[in-house]
């Protein structure tokens, strides 16, 4: 998310001199074009986007099924029931365990990778090409093959486990484990991406100040610490977010796992909102859900925008 | 590719580390799409006893049948046909109103631009429900356009950003020229802006089609009857269906992400850009 509004704010000195154009009678003038182009997008985004957010926030209120009209007005109990909801406080905590192994895991593997791979060595496009593999696939596809992967009787643990003579795991049916498999999917699918994003940080980056550190004699770690990280800060913010949002939003790939499952272990915000909002037609609890989350992004999205302005 | 880090490692021990962390990576990322492609090849029993091998006896049936069948090519045509709507659809509505966010100056443009930046703030889980009601009370329910319309509105807000900033961008002495030559800004949007926007129009495409293509929650909650459903839900349909017949879910899976993988390997350096390009300018 870029900044946008000191672009706006730049003057767009050709429309003063074109002012006779601007006559509804020519095709072509200013009003033609505002009354044509705005208003298919202004629809849809309103329709789609804005009104059911804001609905959100109305049903969150009520006791509804969906069906007719929201009348039973039921103030905070939604949210109230939500915050008591054991399922939903180990989806809070699932959240955001996947935002701490995206932060300690992902982030430094996909960092570490995008450094070699900046050496202009033999095969490198083709480890670029592989790593980024998984992120292009559906998250669908990728909870399946891993579900597979898992899989006690049929799949690739089965056989480690046989090789090693232990007693085959069922590594998705334990309440305990499930979670640690999950992120390990969650690792594997993204880290390309962000491997990507550092690699175009590390090629956008001034090499003079890298020679000057190596002249100066510095040691490839405090090249590492004092000169490349601190350069590349705008590209960690940007991978920090990207993870964290895209933690707040797992759900495809969770379906064909473990759908949530075993007993609620493995929930998250979105897959709670699924199975308890949607699948049980509660409009309002389902809604009141909806309406934690959008804070919950709002805020990053600020809390982002803010220490980017501060930085960069 | 140009050459970003320090020097090439010059010692053994350097190029030692360096290859074999990248080649244990390259096997963790492999290995499960691999043994996923070969699986598809085996009997039940050969997978219990060997997944990670060559198949014993190759079983191209369990690949011919899924390619025969009227199943397979159902969901991707339907998963087909909802990307190219969602995509054609965002790129016309997105470049239509980024032009007049970009290029015409009138009262409240900048509130406007705000507004649809606040799209980028959220996903479209969170506001699921009312979305279901409002496509349910249009009489959209189970309909390719319930799938498509949410798509679009949801891609409008990055979309909008990245046309926007593109059409800004072009030197505006075509804008000067173009308007002294009595161009209105209809003729100019369609025979400069656009001509000249192929690159971030590709960009947008990728984007979108991408997303769409593997969308599953939207389609998941709008859509009821099989015979419309695109491919991630028509997965765990199937999956469903053979629920311990590995090998044939492995073939399914083999084969529906086949066109992806194809078309990333054919057209990867634009669909990297696109998708990370596109992420970070947003």
């Amino acid at each position: 998310m870029t900044d946008t509004s000191a672009n706006a704010a730049r003057p767009f000195q050709l429309s003063l001199p074109l002012r006779g154009l601007g006559k509804p009678s020519t095709m072509g003038g200013r009003w033609p074009v505002l009354i044509l182009f705005l208003p298919p997008a202004l629809l849809l985004f309103t329709l789609f986007v804005i009104l059911p957010m804001g609905e959100a926030a109305w049903y969150s209120f009520y006791h509804w099924n969906g069906y007719g009209a929201p009348e039973q007005f039921v103030g905070l109990r939604n949210f109230q029931v939500l915050f008591n909801h054991g399922a939903f406080v180990t989806a809070l905590k699932n959240n955001g365990l996947i935002i701490l192994v995206s932060l300690v895991v992902q982030v430094p593997l996909a960092l570490w990778l995008a450094m070699m791979l900046a050496h202009r060595i033999p095969g490198a496009v083709t480890f670029r090409l592989i790593f980024f593999l998984p992120y292009v696939l559906a998250d669908v596809a990728a909870g399946l093959i891993w579900r597979f992967v898992y899989d006690g009787d049929y799949g690739l643990f089965a056989a480690i486990a046989g090789f090693l003579g232990v007693e085959s795991p069922y590594v998705l049916a334990d309440r305990n484990l499930a979670i640690y498999a999950i992120l390990a999917v969650v690792v594997w699918k993204y880290f390309g991406f962000h491997m990507m994003l550092f690699i175009a940080g590390l090629q956008a980056m001034d090499k003079n100040v890298l020679e000057a550190a190596e002249i100066d004699g510095a040691t490839g770690w405090q090249k590492f610490r004092y000169v490349t990280l601190p350069l590349l800060g705008s590209t960690v913010r940007l991978s920090v977010f990207f993870a964290v949002i895209g933690s707040l939003q797992l759900f495809d790939m969770i379906m064909p796992l473990t759908g949530g499952g075993p007993s609620n272990s493995t929930q998250t915000m979105v897959t709670f909102l699924y199975t308890y909002g949607v699948m049980r037609m509660q409009v309002g609890f389902g809604s009141a859900i909806g309406v934690v989350l959008f804070v919950i992004c709002v805020t990053l999205a600020f809390t982002y925008k803010r220490s980017a302005m501060r930085n960069d | 590719m140009t050459d970003t880090g320090s020097a090439v490692p010059v010692t053994v021990a350097t190029r030692v580390y360096l290859y074999a962390s990248l080649l244990i990576v390259a096997a963790l990322v492999l290995i499960p799409l691999v043994t996923t492609v070969l699986g598809g090849f085996k009997t039940l029993g050969d997978l219990r006893t060997n997944p990670f091998g060559l198949p014993g006896e190759w079983q191209v049936q369990n690949y011919t049948d899924i390619l025969f069948s009227q199943r397979y090519w159902r969901q991707m045509g339907n998963s087909l046909l909802i990307a190219l709507l969602t995509v054609s659809l965002t790129i016309i509505v997105a470049s239509m109103a980024a032009f007049a966010l970009a290029h015409v100056k009138f009262f409240g443009a900048n509130a406007l631009v705000n507004y649809f930046l606040i799209g980028l703030m959220f996903p479209a889980a969170t506001a699921i429900l009312p979305l279901f009601i409002r496509i349910r009370d249009l009489g959209l329910l189970d309909t390719y356009w319930g799938v498509v319309l949410p798509q679009v509105a949801f891609g409008l807000a990055v979309s909008i950003l990245l046309f926007r900033n593109y059409f800004r961008n072009l030197p505006s002495e075509l804008f000067d020229a173009a308007f002294v030559d009595g161009c209105g800004y209809i003729r100019f949007f369609w025979h400069v802006t656009l001509p000249l926007s192929r690159p971030m129009i590709a960009t947008v495409g990728i984007i979108s089609f991408v997303g769409s293509w593997n969308s599953y929650i939207v389609p998941l909650i709008m859509l009821n009857t099989e015979e419309k459903y695109p491919w991630p839900l028509g997965i765990m349909v199937y999956r469903g269906e053979y629920s311990t017949d590995w090998h044939l879910i492995l073939a399914f899976i083999t084969l529906t992400i086949a066109p992806t993988v194809i078309a990333f390997l054919l057209a990867q350096k634009h669909i990297i850009a696109g998708l990370t390009a596109g992420a970070v300018k947003a």
